[in-house]
């Protein structure tokens, strides 16, 4: 962390588990049944998500789910403005995309630019029968019209501030922060 | 990873570059696997080829590549342009900057040609093979076919038959692979052998002494028809006698299990035989599909504009 910004702690542990009992359990409901369930994680921490909910989803004896994971670097309308040029991991999609039940997984949805390249992509791989959307964090700011099906939960902050999801798979623990930055701009 | 400008030959990359370029390709390599093989990433980008030496399938490739990037592609039609008029390199260069093109894929029997043009345009110039000097794109596609057949390159061995002397794909690939680690030996006649070569790399003049370093690729060189006509160089039929990979060099690459790699368009009946392109070790289509993968890591990677690329 900088120390121009402060940040608070938003859920820890045991309620970022809670909540993704709750998305888990909402997916289940709508999609009881369904034959070819997938859950589509978006890199980077869109993919533990995926496998949480799936893992959850098993426990609920819900369905049988597939997952996947996209990288959507190849997809992105700003790579020309990025100083860097991001490293691709891939896209993973073992399985026929035609006709499947996508639940799209991410971690944040905020200008929702992430989520577009993500349907781009996914209908390059195939034609699903419905797309779906689960976020863990809701928060506002969208550039383009699109809303998440599934919400773990929806947070007001500033347009200053970040919301920032850590994974132990990902960054070492489970937690959920917002940063605000305090830095003159 | 820091964007470049330009692609020009391999001695100019940095270690981590090389990783970014052969790492990236493979995801670009799984597109191929999917209904659509294509991307968006360079939507609303030309790329154009200006070949003044003849080559379809490096071409080809870049262009393919190009197009599963969703680039435009556009040829400049040496042969038929005013270059045969006797218009200069650069006077081209400024046409194709005021066509505004963003990629520049340029192949030229003069070496530092490409530098030139590079020095010349803000647009993306990548080196298809400059004379004897470099062709980074092989090397890269070489090192990259290699990397999906060996877990571990450090170490493996790698011989190099044939034109050394006159070869930017000997140049270029030795290179690539000794930076990957590979050890790598030449056979060729002495007069196509350079007088210059470093010490690390062991020199052949027969295939026996050749085997006998235990290499675990053969990486045959392509016999340049233009050549056979000079003095120096043997005829076709000594040629593949002494240095080709005749039907009796391919059972005993069968024997011990050594790869075969060369960078096409064969000459059957030269450097190699019916029997040894059917070899079932032959790596040589797989080098062309990646061809297309690494070249689209390139262009993926390279920025018009950016700073670099010069050695």
């Amino acid at each position: 962390m900088s120390p121009d910004s402060t940040q608070r702690l938003l859920l820890d542990k045991a309620a970022m588990a809670g909540a993704i009992r709750r998305l888990a359990e909402e997916i289940c409901e709508k999609n009881k049944g369904a034959r070819q369930l997938a859950l589509v994680g978006i890199h980077k921490r869109g993919v533990p998500l995926a496998y949480r909910l799936a893992d959850e989803l098993r426990e609920l004896k819900c369905t049988d789910v597939l997952i996947g994971t996209i990288d959507i670097t190849q997809y992105r309308d700003d790579l020309a403005m990025m100083k860097m040029v991001p490293k691709l991991e891939g896209s993973d999609i073992p399985f026929d995309i035609d006709d499947a039940q996508v639940v799209l997984c991410d971690e944040v949805i905020f200008t929702a630019r992430s989520v577009r390249a993500a349907i781009d992509e996914l209908l390059d791989h195939g034609r699903p029968a419905r797309v779906q959307l689960a976020v863990l964090i809701d928060r506002e700011g969208r550039e383009f019209p699109i809303q998440a099906d599934y919400v773990g939960l929806h947070v007001k902050v500033g347009t200053s501030e970040r919301v920032f999801v850590r994974f132990e798979e990902v960054d070492g623990d489970d937690a959920v922060y917002v940063q605000t930055s305090t830095a003159v701009k | 990873m820091k964007p470049r400008k330009d692609l020009l030959d391999i001695q100019s990359l940095t270690d981590e570059e090389i990783e970014f370029v052969l790492e990236n390709a493979v995801p670009f390599k799984d597109l191929f696997r999917r209904s659509v093989k294509k991307v968006p990433t360079l939507k609303g980008r030309t790329m154009l080829t200006l070949f003044y030496e003849p080559s379809t399938r490096t071409r080809s490739s870049f262009e393919v590549a190009a197009s599963r990037l969703s680039a435009d592609v556009t040829h400049f039609d040496v042969e038929s342009s005013s270059v045969v008029k006797g218009e200069s390199v650069l006077d081209t260069v400024e046409t194709l900057e005021a066509m505004r093109v963003d990629y520049i894929v340029v192949r030229h029997k003069q070496a530092g040609i490409p530098n030139l043009i590079a020095k010349n345009t803000a647009a993306s110039v990548i080196n298809a093979g400059d004379g004897w000097h470099a062709h980074p794109t092989q090397a890269l596609l070489d090192g990259f076919t290699l990397r999906e057949v060996f877990k571990d390159l450090r170490g493996a061995r790698c011989l190099i038959a044939g034109d050394i002397q006159h070869s930017r794909v000997a140049r270029s690939t030795s290179l690539l692979l000794r930076r990957l680690g590979m050890n790598v030996a030449y056979l060729a006649p002495g007069s196509l052998m350079p007088r210059e070569i470093p010490r690390e790399i062991p020199q052949f003049g027969n295939w026996t002494d050749a085997l006998e370093w235990k290499p675990d690729v053969v990486y045959l060189l392509r016999v340049q028809s233009e050549r056979l006509d000079e003095p120096f160089f043997p005829s076709a039929a000594e040629y593949h006698k002494n240095y080709g990979l005749t039907d009796a060099r391919v059972q005993i690459l069968r024997e011990r299990g050594i790869y075969l790699m060369h960078p096409g368009p064969v000459n059957r009946g030269v450097e190699i035989t019916d029997k040894g392109m059917d070899y079932e070790k032959s790596l040589i289509n797989q080098q062309v599909e990646n061809g297309i993968a690494v070249r689209m890591s390139v262009l993926y990677w390279l920025r018009p504009g950016a700073q670099g690329g010069e050695s």
